[in-house]
């Protein structure tokens, strides 16, 4: 038999471009977003991100030119450790999901985190706030997008306590995510010299507070410290303000507060909290055009910072697949703390080698009904924390990644 | 003076607002027991029905600038109407099957219902403000007691008794009561059985329709709301006693109390109390405190 050089040529062509193509797995890339669609924290993440997501696939696709083929699947996991890792399990394994993004409720996303580490996929975080997913229960396989307890403690916990707040009482969410909120908030009041007086651990998704505020009440704490979210945070709010805590001259600090959450309250009870997020909308002109557009698709609703953060994220990641030709997700790990970041919300950033993404804090006061122009427009900024220092610094977070 | 370890004064507090929360768990427990003593109906869609009830509170003041009082009136009337649509149209063909498909049947409009709230409104909740009148608190030297706190709990208390001397001790209560023994002899008498029926439905369905409104002010209005009290006031029911009218007023507010405690003994357990009170009861008392067994 004899081959034409052709022939030959042709088959290697061919050969190459299978080899070329075998990197992407099943050509094309499968994101999984994976979050509470219906409950507490529905508004903050739920249909939203998904909206976010399919936003980010379209401009970069449109942007960069790639050929990238992108399909994106969504599921509910109810907040629920056993049911979220299900769902991932399911994906990685009969789905030929390649990364999940998302994923609020830190007990949730700690078992993602295990999960993904297991498969040797990736997973992108911008939901779940504990600090752990980039300190004791860091992995390779996981990137921590958007805020943690840290970040959070020293950004709210540290501007209270140095406007007079230095006597505190917790009202803590009782899991993973209030624990460690708590925790590190604890340590920054401790650490600029203020105290805490008592503490109470609530169940998630509790309707009434009024029996741990009244504790607080009587505790005497200049500082109510609200270590939960969503639901439980406007609701122990509106309720504080109903048995007049704030009128008596306790104060209230939202540890973790998104936008949705002031939005649903309305200004009257929320105004003059001090909040710490890492995205607004109204923050500069490529914020507010890339907002509207999203309103336009989300039902009028403006993003939430996570919504953001699945934005970001997945762009990142598309950049690092086009530049490694490769969705592996041990690979594309590596490729992502190996590029420096840059997308429209978050700006410049890096992603370090615990699976931290570094970006500027934002800590915000929320308006007076008089200072706020409408609908959103809800936050005063005080101050920028730079990426250096809105984070945990590298070596104190106990990361084994970071050890060896 | 310590009681539990804990100052007596943070425990009538406490207590108060156990009472509070158990006026809740009563309006709905009756609803339920009314509608179970009297059609044999596990009315799984009570929570929706309740979330309704808030709901219509809100979109009555968003649309056409109706007040609280209005909306007190007005939403048991039209989520009354709607639960008498639900009877006419579809509780109405199981009466003859066994309790498992009117659960059912309710279960999965309550889904229905709720998604549909939450397609619209999303998961966060609005916010409703508290009327002009009940603005601010009392200080009763113990504690900080919001007005209008103190206007659920008596509001709550008179409607609870209110329904129960209607069944119990007037003559339509008695026609009542008779129809669900004996359908054919009292429609022999002449009166109108089928309407009595779904009339006592609309009723409990209004019942927890003016839950909703009630706890419009102090929650937020929200879609779930509904979904995360019902499974409680299931229990309170059961405790109680299954369609015991007395059992559900009564265990409302004793549960309530015990679970404003719990809030203050142990704080983790405060979601659980309840249903390890149920538990209990049904090991010792399988019909429930009230009930009889039949």
């Amino acid at each position: 038999m004899k081959f034409s050089l052709k022939t030959l040529l042709a088959v290697m062509l061919t050969a190459a471009g299978l080899q070329a193509h075998a990197q992407i797995s099943n050509g094309n890339v499968k994101i999984g977003v994976l979050n509470d669609m219906s409950g507490l924290y529905a508004d903050i993440s739920g249909p939203g991100s998904v909206v976010a997501a399919k936003m980010a696939v379209e401009d970069y696709l449109k942007a960069s030119k790639s050929k990238l083929k992108v399909e994106i699947v969504s599921a509910d996991h109810q907040n629920k450790p056993d049911i979220g890792s299900n769902i991932a399990r399911q994906w990685y394994d009969t789905d030929k999901v390649d990364m999940i993004i998302d994923v609020p409720t830190s007990s949730v996303a700690l078992a993602i985190s295990q999960v993904s580490r297991e498969k040797g996929k990736l997973h992108i975080n911008t939901g779940a706030a504990t600090a752990d997913l980039t300190g004791k229960a860091c992995s390779p396989n996981t990137i921590h997008w958007l805020y943690d307890t840290w970040m959070l403690a020293n950004g709210t916990g540290k501007a209270v306590v140095q406007h007079g707040g230095a006597s505190w009482f917790f009202l803590t969410a009782d899991y993973a995510f209030g624990q460690a909120l708590e925790r590190d908030t604890e340590a920054v009041i401790l650490k600029n010299g203020g105290k805490v007086l008592g503490k109470v651990r609530h169940p998630l998704a509790t309707q009434d507070f009024s029996s741990f505020l009244l504790q607080a009440q009587a505790s005497k704490a200049k500082v109510i410290g609200l270590a939960n979210a969503g639901g439980d945070t406007t609701n122990s709010i509106k309720q504080a303000y109903e048995f007049g805590i704030v009128k008596g001259g306790q104060t209230l600090a939202g540890l973790l507060v998104f936008l949705t959450d002031i939005h649903s309250l309305g200004l009257e009870k929320a105004q003059g909290l001090y909040l710490t997020e890492t995205f607004y909308w109204d923050l500069n002109d490529q914020t507010r055009a890339w907002s509207k557009r999203f309103a336009a698709l989300n039902n009028g609703k403006y993003p939430s910072m996570d919504q953001a953060g699945v934005y970001a994220g997945i762009i990142h990641y598309l950049k690092a697949i086009d530049a490694a030709n490769t969705d592996d997700g041990n690979k594309i790990s590596q490729k992502m703390k190996d590029m420096p970041t840059d997308d429209v919300l978050f700006g410049k950033g890096s992603v370090r080698k615990d699976g931290r993404k570094l970006h500027p804090a934002y800590l915000f006061e929320v308006k007076k009904p008089s200072e706020s122009k409408g609908p959103y427009d809800y936050y005063k900024l005080l101050a920028t924390i730079p990426a250096e220092q809105a984070f945990r610094p590298l070596n104190a977070g106990d990361c084994p990644l970071v050890k060896n | 003076m310590e009681i539990f370890g804990i100052p007596s004064q943070a425990l009538f507090g406490q207590l108060l607002i156990g009472l509070i929360n158990g006026s809740f768990y009563a309006l709905l427990s009756l609803g339920l027991a009314v509608i179970f003593g009297l059609l044999n109906i596990i009315n799984f869609s009570h929570g929706a029905q309740y979330m309704m009830g808030a709901f219509a509170a809100y979109l009555s003041l968003q649309w056409f600038g109706l007040n609280y009082w209005a909306a007190l009136v007005l939403a048991p009337v039209v989520v009354g109407a709607i639960g008498a649509l639900i009877e006419r149209t579809m509780l109405v063909r199981l009466y003859k099957l066994d309790h498992l498909y009117g659960l059912l049947l309710t279960f999965g409009l309550a889904l229905i219902i709720q998604g549909l709230f939450r397609n619209a409104y999303g998961a966060s909740g609005m916010p409703y403000a508290v009327p002009e009148v009940f603005m601010g608190a009392v200080d009763l030297g113990f504690m900080f007691l919001p007005k209008y706190r103190a206007w659920v709990i008596l509001a709550s208390m008179l409607i609870c008794f209110a329904t129960w001397f209607v069944i119990e001790r007037t003559k339509l209560g008695s026609y009542l009561r008779a129809a669900t023994e004996n359908p054919s002899l009292v429609q022999a008498f002449g009166i109108n059985v089928p309407r009595m029926i779904t009339l006592t439905y609309a009723f409990g369905v209004g019942l927890a329709a003016i839950a909703g409104v009630m706890a419009a002010p102090i929650y937020q209005v929200s879609p779930m709301m509904g979904a995360d009290i019902i499974i409680v006031v299931f229990a309170v029911v059961v405790i109680g006693g299954m369609g015991s009218i007395m059992g559900a007023i009564l265990s409302g507010f004793g549960l309530g109390l015990i679970e404003g405690l719990t809030k203050v003994v142990y704080p983790e357990a405060s979601n659980t109390v309840i249903f390890v009170i149920m538990v209990m009861v049904l090991l010792i008392k399988p019909a429930g405190l009230f009930g009889t067994e039949k």
